[in-house]
């Protein structure tokens, strides 16, 4: 993804806020979201991410920084001259006005005659599918059909960005499924750029080209989906995204690219050097349940270790297996339900292993 | 699909209409039990007390009842033909009368009669005193004859045409007065002399004044409504209190405060002529006149707007201006067309509260109106209290009520009493 500046379509340079004057919602945040890009920006809740995209929309002001548009300082422009789209969690349709005037609204704003309105909105409605539904009130809307429509009415002026604020948080999993796809879809077809913000990891994967992760104001991450769940930075975003097994530790051994680190049991771990403090210092690593081999042959992996099953929850695909190994009973292995799968039982003792490269040695948390 | 569907039964033939009343009977029969004795309350306490002060407002047995026979014989008679009535009238009347003065009930008909002219008050009491000492073997006249003797006016058609008009059980003639009409001697209806007109002024006075009042707090209302709505939750909280706080102190107190305040050597009228705006001789009037009345309802019902209209802008959610304004809208057009139509049914509930409030009030206009500022109401507690004229009280009353009906329906017709939302 292009990250010079001058391709950005929205930039955020040193961003800061503070809604009392003490404590910093965002701390400094600087990104740049390039043309048609879908960027989102995932966290848990008061992480900031909702802040940012208040801000970029002119509901709340920059404590500090600037906010640019197309190059444009915008933080003196008040948010109906931005031209930003955006898609509320409420969905916020009008409730006095019928799909179609809710849809003509940010036309009839601009002024344009009702001929073209009236063809901008049958589009738009065409595109999510709601052709029939231009007389309706949006309460006789399901909420799938609601969200459709904000989408079609954050879209209908052809805004530069639109922004969606965990759009799809009032739904149901498989109604959410759906509309990530559509949604999806939708900014293919149009090449708008699309700021999402979400709390949900499988929403912000499956649909970005760049996720940022949020967390205390700050970005722990930018990164594409594959990149964020194979590559993570810190122990933050490894255990954030998808599922995780963490290992404390001290560091006891360190080269160019691994790094040798010992638990509080004693057991020496080879791992993946990506961020740690050096020698001596505590490190968190980071591996994850599918990259756990059972009973590995000898001499194939360099870790390991006698673990004990402790759990086995029969998911179908797969048998997600709790175990304790060096010193953490929390540690969990995805075993494939394959054919010839390994045939554990609870309390049975076997050894496990893994990969130097799939074991990622991070920051202490 | 079946061109008729069988009615669906139960496991034991039972039809499952029937099944699902019986089991529902139970539920209704104790919301019934839960709601019967203030139900009970309330018809005997109030809707039947209203229902018979209504009827007093065309009810007129008196006649009948002090004057029994002279009714009956005085029906045959046509006022309009301009001839007294016949000797067997003059002679009903006289034993009536004579009756009705010993049991000393006489004067009340006079009374009553006095509500359509004056002077029959002192004419049925003079008559009454000489029929009581009346001794018909004595009698050397004409029953006409000795009537006209004790008072000239029983010479006249018109004093027969009123009694005759009046000995009907029902009459009309307290609507015609509560509405500033009468009858003349020939029975037709004409309005009143244009000096003695009061009550049509003052249902329009009323009226008026109620929607200034209610236009008045909406104005008010509003922005106090919105901060309360938008502000976070502790200090929405405080200030509620502040809005709450004057149903914390007498109806009577608030209205007294107003006098202190408004008073020509009152606390503003010092405060400006301190300052210098006004000179000390051209103190403002701001009470007892609808100046004064105005100003104090609406601080009095100020509240009623609030409440509702706070409710429905609590509901309404904040993104909906945002998405507005996102979409190209000025912060003036996103509350016109966006904010401000979904507030219209907390207008339509504060406003109906208040201005039905408003129009029976009493108490604050007794006491800051002055002789503009009063509203129907006083005059409706005079008739109850003072001049003890019921009758006319029951009407100006059932009037108010039907006026209050008609907008309630007006108002169901143009916004919809569904959309009323009162929290």
């Amino acid at each position: 993804m292009p990250e010079s500046n001058s391709e950005a379509l929205v930039r955020f340079e040193n961003v800061q806020k503070s809604y009392d004057g003490e404590v910093l919602v965002v701390k400094d945040l600087n990104l740049n979201i390039a043309k048609g890009e879908f960027l989102t920006m995932l966290g848990p809740s008061g992480s900031g991410k909702t802040t940012c995209l208040m801000m970029l929309a002119g509901f709340e002001p920059a404590t500090h920084g600037e906010i640019y548009l197309d190059n444009v300082p915008i933080n003196r422009v008040p948010p109906h001259k931005r031209g930003i789209g955006m898609v509320f969690q409420s969905y916020a349709l009008f409730p006095h006005m019928t799909i179609g005037e809710n849809l003509a609204f940010p036309l009839e704003v601009r002024k344009m005659s009702k001929s073209d309105r009236d063809a901008k909105v049958k589009k738009a409605l065409d595109m999510v599918q709601l052709g029939a539904f231009a007389d309706r009130r949006p309460a006789q809307l399901s909420g799938g059909q609601q969200q459709r429509v904000a989408v079609a009415r954050s879209l209908v002026f052809d805004p530069d960005v639109v922004l969606m604020d965990e759009p799809l948080g009032a739904l149901d999993k498989n109604l959410r499924e759906q509309m990530q796809y559509e949604i999806k879809h939708i900014h293919d077809r149009l090449g708008v750029t699309v700021l999402y913000v979400t709390h949900d990891q499988s929403e912000a994967l499956t649909m970005s080209n760049r996720v940022a992760v949020f967390d205390d104001g700050v970005i722990q991450q930018l990164a594409p989906p594959d990149v964020l769940y194979e590559q993570p930075e810190n122990a933050f975003v490894a255990d954030f995204i998808g599922d995780n097994n963490c290992l404390g530790g001290v560091v006891t051994e360190e080269s160019e690219n691994s790094c040798a680190v010992q638990t509080a049991d004693g057991s020496n771990i080879r791992a993946n050097k990506i961020n740690i403090a050096g020698k001596g210092q505590k490190s968190t690593l980071s591996i994850r349940p599918e990259r756990v081999i059972v009973n590995p042959e000898d001499g194939k992996v360099p870790n390991v270790f006698q673990a004990k099953a402790l759990e086995l929850i029969y998911l179908g695909d797969h048998i997600r297996t709790r175990m304790e190994v060096c010193g953490n009973d929390q540690f969990y292995v995805k075993i494939p339900n394959s054919s010839h799968h390994a045939d554990l039982n609870k309390g049975d003792v076997v050894n496990i292993g893994w990969n130097e490269y799939d074991c990622r040695a991070l920051d202490a948390q | 699909m079946a061109s008729h569907t069988e009615a669906l039964k139960t496991a034991d033939g039972i039809s499952l209409k029937l099944s699902l009343q019986r089991s529902l009977r139970r539920k209704k029969r104790n919301a019934l039990l839960l709601v019967a004795p203030l139900f009970l309350f309330i018809l005997v306490t109030f809707l039947f007390p209203i229902f018979d002060m209504l009827l007093r407002g065309v009810e007129n047995s008196i006649t009948e009842e002090i004057l029994p026979t002279t009714v009956v014989v005085l029906a045959d008679w046509d006022p309009a033909l301009g001839k007294l009535p016949e000797e067997e009238v003059f002679k009903a009347f006289t034993v009536d009368g004579q009756i009705a003065a010993k049991a000393k009930i006489i004067s009340r008909l006079g009374k009553r009669l006095n509500y359509e002219k004056s002077g029959f008050s002192s004419l049925f009491r003079k008559t009454g005193r000489k029929l009581r000492k009346f001794d018909p073997e004595k009698l050397t006249s004409t029953y006409k004859e000795n009537l006209i003797k004790i008072d000239k006016k029983w010479g006249q058609v018109e004093t027969w045409a009123l009694l005759h008009r009046e000995s009907g059980s029902y009459t009309k003639s307290y609507y015609l007065a509560a509405l500033d009409l009468t009858q003349n001697a020939e029975g037709n209806i004409e309005w009143k002399e244009a000096d003695s007109r009061i009550y049509i002024d003052l249902f329009i006075r009323t009226l008026w004044l109620s929607c200034l009042i209610t236009f008045l707090t909406i104005l008010l209302g509003y922005p106090i409504a919105y901060l309360l709505a938008t502000l976070k939750s502790k200090t929405s909280n405080l200030l509620m209190i502040l809005v709450l706080l004057p149903f914390w102190t007498s109806l009577l107190v608030r209205t007294s405060a107003w006098i202190a305040l408004l008073q020509k050597e009152g606390v503003i009228n010092d405060t400006l002529v301190a300052i210098g705006i006004i000179s000390d001789d051209s103190r403002l009037s701001m009470i007892h006149n609808s100046t004064g009345t105005l100003i104090a309802m609406t601080h009095i019902l100020l509240p009623f707007m609030i409440l509702p209209l706070f409710s429905v802008m609590k509901t309404i959610d904040p993104s909906y201006v945002r998405a507005a304004r996102s979409m190209g809208a000025t912060g003036f057009t996103a509350f016109r067309r966006v904010y401000f139509p979904n507030t219209i049914a907390g207008i339509g509930a504060g406003g109906i509260l208040v201005f039905i409030l408003s129009i029976g009030f009493y108490i604050t206009p007794a006491l800051v109106g002055g002789v503009d500022g009063t509203m129907i109401s006083n005059f409706i507690a005079y008739h109850i209290s003072t001049s003890l004229n019921w009758g006319l009280a029951a009407a100006l009353g059932a009037i108010l009520l039907a006026l209050v009906l008609a907008l309630y329906i007006l108002y169901d017709k143009l916004v919809g009493v569904d959309n009323m939302k009162l929290g």
